[in-house]
């Protein structure tokens, strides 16, 4: 009963479009206006926690080699530690500012990870080349968040993240587990199923 | 006409060009993922559902893309809408 690991990562890109739309929303009007309904306010960092959340059985279950989970473990850690961060500043739990850099400190673990985890070339196989694609898509990505810890007025900063994170939506959807890319497959990936 | 008025009209245009915008994220939304379904018929498992298992008839990419799209316009937006306007009338 369990999902392909392809079906796993067009869930995922799911929720990361949902999350930049809403963070391109909050862009586009304004933190002030967003936060006004308390749901609203908390539902990106919320969002972000979850996907955190749900990336932890993604390790468990869908792991074949310990870089692999490694990189899925970083990816949950950073990613519920981002929207935990978010979460309590919004909460006042948290008062200074330097916890927004948790955000730039996920994406850019995350896109770290997502290279160094990947053993073959771009051209490999259509996972390779997504794994190289949002490895630096993540990591010139965190330039968004960073800029917009001292500058969180900048509302291009904050469309600029959203729209990071609609590409890694895209790049996700665009994952099969075994497919060419611009019709490169190496007959080391094995056969395309689909 | 007074500098004031100017500004308070284009501060006007521009809550207007934001809320249109904000409007307008989940129809674009729905439209891509429709676009998707016509552009990669096959991704859509409900079109051909013979011999299908579980996860490739319940996740269908562009279904998802759509139903984003619908979430969006319906639980966000109009919300969103209603407290730019409130903001306007505010100031």
């Amino acid at each position: 009963m369990q999902p392909p690991a392809e079906h796993v990562h067009w869930l995922f890109a799911t929720g990361f479009l949902l999350l930049g739309l809403c963070l391109l929303a909050r862009a586009i009007v304004g933190a002030e206006v967003w936060d006004r309904r308390a749901w609203r306010a908390y539902l990106w960092p919320s969002l972000l926690f979850g996907l955190g959340v749900l990336m932890w059985p993604v390790m468990v279950f869908f792991t074949n080699s310990a870089i692999h989970m490694i990189a899925h473990s970083a990816w949950a850690q950073t990613m519920m530690l981002a929207g935990a961060a978010e979460l309590g500043l919004l909460r006042g739990k948290l008062h200074a500012r330097a916890w927004h850099l948790a955000l730039p400190l996920a994406l850019a673990v995350s896109g770290i990870a997502l290279l160094v985890h990947e053993q073959n070339g771009w051209y490999f196989a259509r996972a390779a080349f997504l794994h190289h694609a949002l490895g630096w898509t993540a990591l010139i990505g965190a330039l968004f968040p960073l800029l917009s810890t001292f500058r969180p007025r900048a509302r291009v900063l904050g469309a600029g993240l959203a729209l990071t994170l609609v590409v890694v939506s895209v790049l996700l959807y665009s994952d099969r587990d075994v497919a060419p890319v611009f019709g490169h497959l190496s007959p080391l990936a094995g056969e395309p199923h689909r | 006409m007074s500098t004031q008025l100017i500004s308070e009209r284009a501060l006007a245009r521009s809550r207007t060009l934001r809320a249109r915008l904000v409007g307008a994220l989940g129809p674009l939304t729905m439209l891509g993922g429709v676009a998707w379904a016509f552009l990669q018929p096959y991704r859509l498992t409900v079109l051909h559902p013979h011999g299908q298992g579980f996860w490739w008839l319940l996740v269908q990419p562009p279904l998802l893309v759509v139903g984003v799209g619908i979430v969006f316009a319906l639980a966000i937006a109009p919300g969103l809408i209603e407290d730019l306007e409130d903001d306007a009338a505010t100031r």
